[in-house]
C-alpha cells in the first residue's frame, strides 16, 4: 500500500499499524506525536491504528527551539 | 523577598522570572547545566517532523523534569497552522502551555498580530495556557487579553539579533496599560538588557539566542539569572526619579574653610 509519511511516499506492506510504522523509522513512540489524515492519534491508540492505502501520516517530535 | 515575589502563571507559582529556550545549542547536552545555572523554570521547544532516515530527535531527554514545558508553534504562518501545531504539542502529554508564534516574514521573523489573536481565541477556548509572541502593539495586546491569553510576550528586537530592547518605549506603554503579565521575548542580547526589562516592570524575560550562542552558555545562563533577579529587585525597591540637573548627594553647607554666612 502507498502511504505518505512526512511528505514522503512510502510503499508499505499491508497490516501495518502506526506503531509498526514508527518503529520502522527507528523512532521511539514515547516521544512521537502522530497525525493520520489530519486527525491526531493518541499514543495509546498507536498499536491498534492500522494504516491503509492512501493514508497521509505526520510523525513529529520535540526539538530545540526558542 | 524571594518567598513572596512569585509569578503566578498558568496555575504555577514561578520563582524564576527567566524563561529559557532550547534552540541553537551547538551541543544539546549543555541544556541541563544551563537550566540549573539560570534557575529557569520554563523552557521552550519546537515541534518538527521526525527525520525518517535518522529517527526522532528528542530534546526532552535534556530537559530537567521539574521544568514547565512551553512548546512553540514555530513554522506556523497562519492561525490554523498554529492551532494544528498546538494540538499536536499537547498530544505529547507534557502539559498544555503553548507559545503562539505565527510568522510569515522570513527576514525579520516578525509575528503576525491578526493571526496570533485568532489562534489565541481558539486555543484559550480549548483550555491551553496561551503565551502569544507579538509586536508591542497596544491594540493587539488588548485583543490578546480579550481572547484569553495568560500573558503577552512582546519582542525587544527581532529573534536572534541580540539587538536589545529596541522597542523599549512601546514595551513601557504595554507595562503601563496592561494588567496582563508582560514577558519580554526575543532580541535580548545581554544580561543588562534583561535587567533593564525587569527594572521597567516586565514580569519575566525569555532568552534563547544570547545564552545558547555564548562562548560559555552555562556562564551566560548564570549571568542572565542574576540579571533578571537584580532587575526585579530594583523594580520592587522603587527606582529613583531621573532629572536633567544635578542634585548634590552631599550637604551643601558646613564646608571646611567656608566664609561666614555660607557660600
Amino acid at each position: 500500500m502507498r502511504v505518505i509519511v512526512n511528505g514522503r511516499e512510502m510503499m508499505l506492506d499491508g497490516g501495518l499499524s502506526l506503531r509498526d510504522l514508527i518503529a520502522s523509522v527507528h523512532a521511539d513512540p514515547a516521544v512521537v506525536v502522530a497525525e493520520l489524515n489530519r486527525n491526531i492519534v493518541p499514543s495509546s491508540a498507536f498499536s491498534e491504528t492500522m494504516l491503509q492505502d492512501g493514508d497521509r501520516v505526520e510523525l513529529l517530535s520535540f526539538v530545540g527551539g526558542g | 523577598m524571594e518567598q513572596t515575589d512569585t509569578f503566578e502563571l498558568g496555575g504555577r507559582a514561578l520563582t524564576s522570572r527567566l524563561f529559557t529556550g532550547t534552540g541553537k545549542y551547538g551541543d544539546d547536552g549543555l541544556i541541563p547545566a544551563v537550566c540549573e545555572a539560570s534557575g529557569s523554570q520554563v523552557i521552550t521547544v519546537a515541534l518538527r517532523r521526525v527525520d525518517l532516515d535518522k529517527g526522532a530527535d528528542n530534546v526532552m531527554r535534556h530537559i530537567p523534569g521539574h521544568m514547565t514545558l512551553l512548546p512553540n508553534t514555530s513554522g506556523a504562518r497562519t492561525a490554523d497552522e498554529a492551532v494544528r501545531i498546538a494540538r499536536l504539542a499537547r498530544a505529547m502529554g507534557c502539559g498544555n502551555w503553548i507559545k503562539i508564534e505565527v510568522i510569515s516574514d522570513n527576514l525579520y521573523l516578525l509575528p503576525d498580530g491578526y493571526e496570533t489573536v485568532r489562534a489565541t481565541e481558539i486555543l484559550a477556548r480549548e483550555g491551553f495556557v496561551v503565551l502569544p509572541y507579538m509586536n508591542p502593539d497596544l491594540y493587539v495586546a488588548r485583543s490578546l487579553a480579550n481572547a484569553g491569553a495568560a500573558a503577552i510576550m512582546p519582542l525587544g528586537a527581532p529573534i536572534g539579533t541580540n539587538r536589545g530592547l529596541r522597542t523599549e518605549e512601546m514595551i513601557r506603554i504595554l507595562i503601563e496599560e496592561m494588567s496582563l503579565p508582560i514577558i519580554v521575548d526575543a532580541g535580548i542580547g545581554t544580561p543588562s538588557q534583561a535587567c533593564q526589562a525587569m527594572e521597567m516592570g516586565a514580569h519575566a524575560c525569555l532568552v534563547n539566542t544570547a545564552i545558547a550562542t555564548a562562548a560559555d552558555p552555562i556562564g551566560m545562563a548564570r549571568a542572565f539569572g542574576q540579571a533578571v533577579q537584580a532587575g526585579r529587585r530594583a523594580y520592587l525597591a522603587g527606582l529613583g526619579s531621573v532629572a536633567a540637573l544635578a542634585r548634590a548627594s552631599s550637604p551643601l553647607t558646613g564646608f571646611l574653610d567656608q566664609e561666614e554666612g555660607g557660600i
